[in-house]
């Protein structure tokens, strides 16, 4: 035991290797009597870094020394660990005490609250808990502000809404998985993110570009998965506060109970509401909604490691309302005979999902699994006098079977996949609707050689009523060419059918018109979209001064072949949809680096270039209200732990958003035309969190320190039900600087 | 006396290995004991388990130290396996590494007392 976590900090230290001054000492103990004597197999370590050994049969222990080392940990299972403070590299002589109890423990390597893959072949990013701990993250939309790879997004002046945007394509490119379901899509594109509180979410994975075979074809820039807390590891009560200096107040529980040996099961309970109508920039429009939104969670696990069966089985229900639009208006009356311009939306949605998984007997290398989903989501919303309602009801099922050919060197899955979705949905005065049905069956093929390269080769087909019948490759190599060096290549196609109207509902609070040129496709005239998405990315990491340094780049270059091109530029009265003629493609690329300044000091830096063009109308020119150039750093440090648990985190992230082209408006008079670009500007967010115990904690942040803000976020917003009313143009936050504070406790 | 029944044991031995060879298994599970300490034991471990033609799966274990084989005794038996652990430096229960090979083993991995 004590040998293997030696061995971990081992296997992290490099191979490069430079002189050093040493520093020598004896781990003690006294007995009874008061008797001396050495203590053998202490691990000894440097705080922070990766340099420890373990002491000699006399006690001994010899380490290299530099300045910068000033805490040295001392740990024996059985013993108090202790922290010694080193100022110069003298002889150490040190007794270690007894401890009573097993809990104080201490766990030497610190987990990055968030990390990329070194081994799998995809480019994958990992956060954990910890990470989304580091801001409020009320939401998954909001679970992204410390992560480079996701950059997060105002929508419009009116919702509050966050969109998120990978390699600079926006969420309906992505594949939103719950538990490897796809959750976010259809009507809940837009807001379906906002829909997952924070504190359900165990993990999140992120991949970059696109992802396997086997979660189907629609993934285009990449793929989020997100795990919720399981019952049979979850704490059995977890309370959260959350209050907002915008008047957000929210409220999660969850509870977890062992129901047998094999049955667990899971309540968690959210809840929130804003009632303060907060109007800062006085344009008379709310800056943010007013809103409440109850969400509720049952999950049922059972886990049987004897006969090798998994099952879960989920339920939920969700209801919210949001309202918007200018201070005074009536809600409990509708809209017409008012002057006063209201928005309000309102979803309820009911799922179900149910997951079986199932190791064979003595073959641990095969496994059978079936998920299987319903939903019913309806939203009912007007924005003025804009009526838009959908409702959509969607059924899920993938099948995957899991094996080898001959060893696990070579690992195949194959499975197939339903999906059956029905659309119905009110549009001002017209009405659509459509049904989407697809069966699919797909191949995956995984060769690891065991030594520097793993390749993933999968191919899928599809039989779609409105798509068609056609295959999805996809490829994904992974080659480690030197020590800690690793090389990805990914490519592979993707399709969708474009829900224009729940995907860009935004619209809707516009004097802006939909129009869609018809092309007799089979989704509102138009085409599905098909994209060809490459990507190439290099990890490394180093050692510099003792210190682990995380290095990566990536670029990624996605092709539209058929795309649905959004064009806000031919008038600022219109948005126009149709079919693209010509050339589309997003180039994003990304530098990194992840290290640790000093002991508990994480540092991360980023920067991101975005170059996404298409063919419009007027041109082949840039798409509007997108970055070029962003900088990203973010920085996070922890004291050390008292006896009791408790320590101070300390985290803060800045985002550094270069100019952005914004839509033409040069058809408005002179009042309304906006500058041709938005001008680039910061945003800062800070929290600092107490523990006081594993089981008590209190946070506080600010979000925007700055005080960040667009000028006048909704255009023309003195007559509403004018010719020049536009509050989709937003390239900034709304409001301005923002604290909150909350607490959690768990049992 | 004595002669004859070392004999007649002999050839019993010999005949229930000839039937066992008529008994091979296509996915014949066994256990092994090799000695390690970490992850990039286990690594290591397995790697060289898995380099065998006809191993199909291969899994250790760092507290029990017991390495789980599934292979297929047409292709390969446990002394070959054993055999290419034990060139990667870590004993079995039937062999011992080569001190020099145990010796090029990282320094945490040096799991001999």
């Amino acid at each position: 035991m004590k040998k293997r976590i030696g061995c971990l900090f081992v296997v992290f230290v490099s191979m490069v290797s430079f002189s050093q001054e040493n520093i020598k000492g004896m781990i003690m103990v006294k007995d009874t009597q008061n008797n001396v004597s050495g203590l053998e197999g202490v691990s000894v370590y440097w705080l922070g870094t990766t340099l420890g050994g373990i002491t000699n049969k006399k006690g001994w222990f010899q380490l290299p020394y530099q300045r910068e080392y000033k805490q040295l940990v001392v740990n024996y299972v059985g013993y108090k660990t202790d922290t010694i403070t080193v100022k110069n590299p003298k002889t150490i002589h040190h007794f270690l005490k007894e401890s009573n109890s097993l809990e104080e423990v201490f766990i030497g390597t610190r987990k990055r609250a968030s990390s990329k893959s070194y081994l799998q072949p995809v480019n994958h990013i990992e956060i954990r808990e910890a990470e989304l701990l580091k801001a409020a993250c009320c939401n998954l939309s909001e679970s992204f502000e410390t992560n480079p790879s996701i950059d997060v997004n105002y929508t419009d002046a009116v919702s509050g809404n966050k969109q998120i945007k990978m390699l600079g394509l926006t969420s309906p490119y992505l594949l939103i998985t719950q538990e490897n379901i796809p959750v976010v899509r259809g009507a809940s594109q837009a807001y379906g993110m906002s829909f997952v509180p924070g504190t359900w979410i165990e993990s999140i994975q992120i991949t970059k570009g696109m992802g396997s075979v086997a979660n189907g074809f629609e993934s285009i820039a990449g793929q989020i998965n997100v795990e919720i807390q399981k019952p049979s590891k979850s704490l059995p009560f977890y309370i959260n506060m959350y209050g907002s200096g915008t008047g957000r107040y929210e409220l999660n529980t969850h509870i977890n109970r062992q129901v047998n040996k094999n049955w667990s099961t899971g309540l968690f309970l959210h809840g929130n509401k804003r009632t303060t109508a907060i109007d800062r920039n006085r344009d008379l429009f709310l800056d943010v909604p007013k809103s409440q939104q109850i969400n509720v969670l049952n999950r049922w696990q059972y886990t049987n490691l004897k006969t090798g069966w998994v099952r879960f089985f989920d339920i939920s229900y969700l209801k919210d309302r949001k309202e918007s639009g200018q201070v005074g208006f009536d809600f409990k009356r509708p809209q017409l005979g008012q002057d006063l311009y209201g928005i309000q939306l309102e979803t309820e949605r009911v799922a179900a999902a149910s997951k079986i998984g199932y190791v064979f007997k003595d073959k641990p290398y095969q496994s059978f699994g079936i998920q299987s989903s319903y939903s019913n989501y309806v939203q009912k919303s007007f924005f003025g006098n804009n009526k838009y309602d959908i409702e959509h009801e969607s059924f899920y099922v993938n099948s995957i079977f899991q094996s080898i050919l001959g060893s696990t060197q070579h690992k195949f899955k194959t499975g197939i996949s339903l999906t059956y979705d029905r659309y119905d949905e009110q549009v001002l005065l017209q009405n659509y609707q459509r049904d989407e049905k697809s069966i699919g069956g797909f191949f995956e093929y995984t060769y690891d050689s065991l030594e520097a390269l793993i390749l993933v080769a999968g191919l899928r087909m599809d039989s779609h009523n409105l798509l068609g019948n056609f295959l999805t490759p996809r490829l994904h190599v992974r080659y480690e060419s030197w020590d800690r060096g690793v090389f990805k290549f990914a490519f592979g196609s993707g399709r969708r059918t474009a829900n224009i109207f729940t995907e860009h509902q935004k619209i809707f609070a516009s004097t802006r018109t939909f129009e869609i040129e018809n092309s007799n496709g089979a989704i509102y005239g138009l085409q599905p979209e098909k994209a060809w998405n490459y990507g190439l990315s290099y990890l490394q990491e180093i050692q510099l001064f003792g210190r682990k340094i995380d290095f990566s780049m990536d670029f990624f270059r996605t092709d539209f072949e058929k795309q649905v091109v959004v064009d806000y530029d031919s008038s600022p009265q219109k948005v126009l949809f149709y079919n693209l003629e010509g050339d589309s493609r997003a180039d994003a690329l990304q530098l990194e680096a992840d290290f640790e300044l000093f002991p508990k000091f994480d540092i991360r830096l980023a920067y991101k270039y975005y170059d996404i063009k298409m063919d419009y109308k007027k041109g082949f020119r840039e798409v509007p209200l997108q970055v070029k150039n962003r900088w990203f750093a973010s920085m996070s440090y922890q004291t050390l732990q008292n006896d009791k648990g408790g320590l101070w985190k300390f985290d803060t992230t800045i985002n550094w958003l270069g100019a952005q082209r914004l839509p033409d408006t040069k058809d408005n008079p002179l009042k309304f035309q906006l500058t041709k670009n938005a001008p680039a500007y910061s945003l800062v967010h800070a929290q600092i969190t107490r523990v006081f115990s594993d089981k008590f904690e209190i946070y506080l942040g600010g979000e925007n320190l700055g005080n960040t803000t667009q000028k006048n976020p909704v255009l023309g917003s003195d007559r509403p039900f004018g010719d020049y009313f536009d509050t989709t143009i937003v390239y900034a936050p709304v409001v301005g600087r923002m604290f909150y504070g909350g607490l959690r406790y768990k049992l | 006396m004595k002669k004859i029944v070392v004999i007649i044991a002999v050839f019993l031995w010999t005949g229930m290995q000839a039937q066992e060879v008529s008994k091979k298994l296509k996915s014949c599970k066994t256990t092994l004991q090799v000695g390690g300490n970490c992850e990039m034991c286990k690594a290591r471990i397995e790697k060289s388990a898995l380099k065998n033609k006809g191993v199909k799966y291969a899994s250790w274990n760092a507290d029990t130290k017991a390495l789980f084989l599934i292979y297929n005794e047409y292709k390969t038996n446990t002394e070959k396996i054993a055999k290419s652990i034990v060139e990667a430096g870590h004993d079995t229960d039937t062999i011992r590494a080569s001190q020099d090979r145990y010796e090029q083993l990282h320094m945490c991995c040096q799991y001999r007392d």
